[in-house]
C-alpha cells in the first residue's frame, strides 16, 4: 500500500477493464467501476449474465481474463487473498450436520473475528437466539441463510460480496438484510449485492451496475445468447 | 531483441504458429515417410539376422524407436506443461495436450511389439520384465493425462490440470522405474533383454538410428497437425480463424468435423 | 481488525472435521468392511490351504487396504465442495496448503488408521506368520499416509468433476505403484527371512518428502480445479 497519496485514498474496491471469458466466450465485461467505503452497490442482470462469476472474480477466486481488481489500491490475486473480503455465495459453506454455533465458530477460526462480537451475539442479531445447539439440517432454508448472514457479522471483512442475499428470505428476512447492510455501510464497510431484479434494498438509492441488461458491448450480448 | 528470442515470441502467437506449422507439415511428413522407409528396408532386409535371436530380433526396429519416443514425448509434454503452468502460454498448453495421445500410441506400440517379441523368446506373451512394466505404468500415466484433459469441460482449465498431472508424473517416473527394477531383481527377472548386452554391429545399428530419426520427425509432424486443429477449435471465435474459414470453407469444415 | 492466526484456523478445521466424522461415523465403517470383504474373497477363490494363503497374505492385505483407502479418497473434498466450504477455505487468508494438510491428516486418521487397526485381523484370516505382522503394520503405517497424500493431489485435480471415481483410480494407480512394491516387498522379504529394513526406510524417505511437497501440490491443483 505504498506510494498512495493519503489525501486521496484509493477506493475500497476498484475494477479496471475487468473481463472474464470461459472457453474464449466472454461471460462479462469489460467493466469499470469502483466502490468506496460506506457504499452499497447493486449488480443487476438476468440469469446467466455473469453476476455470480463477477463476484467470484472480485473475491479473487477466479482470475480475470483481462483487467484487474484493486483492493485498497492493491492488486488482488488468489495468491495474496485478503481477509478484507467476505463472499456469500449460493452455497452457504456450512455443514448441515453441525450446530449453528459450531458452524460459526469454524468460520471465526478460519476468518478471524471482529472485536466486540461473539457467535452467540451474531446469532441473536439475525433473529436466531435459542437456535445455538440446533443442527443446521433442522433449520429452514431462510434460517440457514440467516446463519450465513451471521457469519458475515463475525468475520472482520470490510467488503461484503453477497450473491442473491434476498433469495429464500421472507419479508422480515429481507428487512434484516437491509438493516445489516445499512449497519455495515455506516461503520465504513461496503457491499456488492447481486439481484436478478427482485430488488429489495430500500435504504437510500444505491448505485447500480447493470450486467448486459443495458450494456452496449457486442461481446457481452453474444455471451448469453 | 535477439532475433531468435523474437522468433520464439512470434511463434507463441496462435495465428503465426498456425501458418508456420502449415508450411512445415508436408515436408515433415515427407521426411518421416522417406527415412522410415529407408530405416525399415535397412532393418528388415539389409541387416543380417541375429545369431542368437534369429529374425525375431528385427522387432527392435519398431520396438526400440517407439520405446525411446515414449520417453521423449513424455519429456516434451512435461516441458511444455511446465511452460504452460509457469508462463501461461496458450501454445504450450496446446502442444502438451496434443503430444499426449501420440506418446500414448508410441507407448502402446512398445508394449505390443515387446509382447510379440516375447512370445518366441520367452514363450509367453507377457512377462513382468522391468522395462515392460515401467512402460505399462507410463501408459497409465499417459491415459491419466488424456482422461483428465477430456473430463474437464473448460478446455484451458483442463489443459492446466492435465499439465499439472504430467509434471507429477515426471517426479513419479524415475521412482517407478527404480522400484520396478528392485522388485524385478527380487523376483529374479528375465536375463534376456530385447536390446541384449552384446555390442550391436554396424549393419544393424544404422537402420535403428534411421528409424529413431523417422519416428522423431513423424512425432513432430503429427504434433503440428494436432496442434493446428486444436488451435482452430480453441480460437474459433477469433478473427484469424474466421479469415481462414472464409478463405477455405471446405477445409475449415473438415477440420472441425 | 485482526484476521486470526493460522494455527487457530488449523485448529478450527481439525475440530470441525473431527466433529463431522463423529456425526457421520457410520460412513467410517465402509472402508473397513470393504477391506474385510476383499480379503475374505481370496480363500474362496484360491482354496483354504494355509500354505497358499500364507504366501499371498501380505500382498493381498496390502492391496485390500490400498483399495479401501482409495475408495474413501473421493470423499476427501466432496462434501466441502458441495456445500461451498471449499471456496471459503481457498478464500481464507491462511496458507491453503496448511489447511489442506490438516484435512488430509484427519482423513488419514479416520479412514486409514482404522484399516491399520484391523490389519492383524486380516492377517489372521490369511494365516500370515506372526513374525511378519510387525513388518506389515510398519509398512502400512508408512504406506497409507503416502497414499492419502498422493491421492489428495489427484482428488484435487478431479474434484470439480461429477463422476470422478474411475478417473481418480486411473490417476492414483501409476503414482502408487512404488508404494505398493516397497510396502508389500518389505513384508515378503521379512517372510522369506531376508532383511526388510531398506524398503521400509525408502518408504519413510518418500513419506517425509510427500509430507512437505504433497500439501503444496494439492493446494496448487485445487486452485487449478476451482479457477
Amino acid at each position: 500500500m505504498s506510494a498512495i497519496d493519503p489525501a486521496d485514498p484509493p477506493p475500497l474496491l476498484a475494477a479496471r477493464a475487468l473481463a472474464y471469458a470461459r472457453n474464449e466466450e466472454p461471460i462479462f465485461g469489460p467493466l469499470d467501476f469502483s466502490l468506496a467505503a460506506g457504499e452499497v452497490v447493486l449488480i443487476e442482470g438476468d440469469n446467466g449474465s455473469g453476476k455470480t462469476t463477477l463476484l467470484k472474480v472480485l473475491s479473487g477466486l477466479l482470475e480475470p481474463t483481462a483487467g484487474e481488481v484493486l483492493l485498497n489500491g492493491v492488486h488482488l490475486t488468489l495468491a495474496k487473498l485478503s481477509h478484507q473480503v467476505a463472499l456469500l455465495g449460493h452455497l452457504p459453506g456450512m455443514k448441515l450436520e453441525l450446530t449453528t454455533l459450531q458452524n460459526l465458530r469454524f468460520a471465526v477460526g478460519l476468518g478471524g473475528i471482529r472485536p466486540g462480537i461473539t457467535p452467540a451475539i451474531a446469532l441473536a442479531s439475525v433473529g436466531l437466539a435459542g437456535y445455538e445447539d440446533q443442527p443446521l439440517r433442522l433449520l429452514s432454508a431462510g434460517q440457514k441463510k440467516r446463519v450465513a448472514l451471521a457469519r458475515l457479522l463475525l468475520v472482520p471483512a470490510a467488503l461484503w460480496l453477497l450473491d442473491e442475499p434476498y433469495a429464500n428470505l421472507d419479508r422480515e428476512g429481507i428487512e434484516l438484510v437491509n438493516r445489516l447492510l445499512l449497519m455495515h455501510a455506516q461503520r465504513g464497510g461496503a457491499a456488492l449485492i447481486t439481484s436478478h431484479g427482485a430488488y429489495a434494498y430500500t435504504s437510500g438509492t444505491p448505485r447500480r451496475i447493470a450486467l448486459r441488461a443495458t450494456t452496449a458491448e457486442p461481446a457481452g450480448r453474444e455471451a448469453g445468447a | 531483441m535477439n532475433p531468435l528470442v523474437l522468433w520464439f515470441h512470434k511463434l507463441g502467437s496462435p495465428p503465426y504458429f498456425y501458418r508456420f506449422a502449415g508450411r512445415f507439415l508436408p515436408w515433415l511428413y515427407a521426411i518421416a515417410l522417406v527415412s522410415g522407409a529407408i530405416g525399415l528396408y535397412g532393418g528388415l532386409v539389409v541387416a543380417p539376422a541375429d545369431y542368437q535371436q534369429g529374425d525375431s530380433f528385427r522387432m527392435i526396429y519398431v520396438h526400440v524407436p517407439c520405446a525411446w519416443m515414449s520417453l521423449f514425448v513424455y519429456a516434451f509434454m512435461a516441458a511444455n506443461a511446465f511452460v504452460a503452468l509457469v508462463w501461461r502460454i496458450k501454445l504450450s498448453e496446446t502442444l502438451a495436450m496434443a503430444s499426449a495421445p501420440v506418446g500414448a500410441a508410441f507407448t502402446f506400440i512398445t508394449l505390443v511389439t515387446g509382447s510379440l517379441w516375447g512370445k518366441p523368446m520367452w514363450g509367453t506373451w507377457w512377462t513382468w520384465d522391468a522395462r515392460l512394466t515401467s512402460e505399462l505404468v507410463l501408459l497409465f500415466l499417459y491415459l491419466g493425462v488424456i482422461g483428465l484433459y477430456h473430463a474437464i469441460e473448460d478446455v484451458r482449465q483442463a489443459a492446466r490440470a492435465a499439465a499439472f498431472l504430467a509434471l507429477i508424473g515426471v517426479v513419479n517416473l524415475p521412482i517407478v522405474h527404480y522400484s520396478v527394477v528392485w522388485w524385478n531383481t527380487l523376483h529374479q527377472g528375465q536375463t534376456v533383454s530385447l536390446m541384449g548386452q552384446s555390442k550391436i554391429s554396424q549393419s544393424m545399428l544404422w537402420p535403428l538410428l534411421t528409424m529413431a530419426f523417422a519416428t522423431h520427425v513423424y512425432f513432430f509432424a503429427s504434433l503440428l497437425a494436432r496442434a493446428r486443429a486444436a488451435l482452430l477449435a480453441l480460437e474459433s471465435g477469433k478473427d484469424w480463424v474466421r479469415a481462414i474459414a472464409l478463405a477455405q470453407p471446405t477445409r475449415e469444415a473438415s477440420a472441425h468435423g | 481488525m485482526k484476521p486470526g492466526t493460522t494455527s487457530a484456523a488449523c485448529v478450527a478445521l481439525l475440530r470441525r472435521d473431527l466433529a463431522l466424522t463423529w456425526r457421520r461415523r457410520g460412513d467410517a465403517l465402509n472402508p473397513l468392511l470393504f477391506a474385510v470383504i476383499v480379503v475374505a474373497l481370496f480363500p474362496f477363490a484360491l482354496g483354504p490351504e494355509a500354505q497358499v494363503l500364507e504366501r499371498i497374505a501380505a500382498g493381498t492385505i496390502f492391496v485390500a487396504v490400498l483399495l479401501a483407502a482409495l475408495l474413501s479418497l473421493d470423499s476427501l473434498f466432496r462434501s466441502d465442495l458441495d456445500d461451498g466450504s471449499l471456496e471459503q477455505l481457498v478464500l481464507s487468508p491462511h496458507p491453503l496448503s496448511l489447511l489442506l494438510a490438516c484435512k488430509i491428516a484427519i482423513h488419514w486418521l479416520t479412514t486409514a488408521l482404522p484399516l491399520i487397526a484391523i490389519a492383524p485381523l486380516l492377517a489372521m484370516l490369511l494365516h500370515l506368520p506372526d513374525s511378519v505382522l510387525p513388518v506389515l503394520l510398519a509398512a502400512l503405517a508408512l504406506a497409507t499416509p503416502l497414499l492419502s497424500l498422493i491421492g489428495a493431489i489427484c482428488v484435487a485435480l478431479t474434484v470439480a468433476l461429477r463422476r470422478s471415481g474411475m478417473l481418480l483410480t486411473l490417476l492414483v494407480l501409476p503414482l502408487i505403484v512404488p508404494v505398493l512394491i516397497f510396502g508389500a516387498g518389505a513384508c515378503n522379504a521379512a517372510q522369506a527371512g531376508l532383511p526388510y529394513a531398506a524398503p521400509l526406510l525408502w518408504l519413510g524417505a518418500w513419506l517425509v518428502l510427500a509430507l512437505v511437497l504433497a500439501p503444496l501440490a494439492t493446494a496448487a491443483a485445487l486452485k487449478i480445479s476451482l479457477t
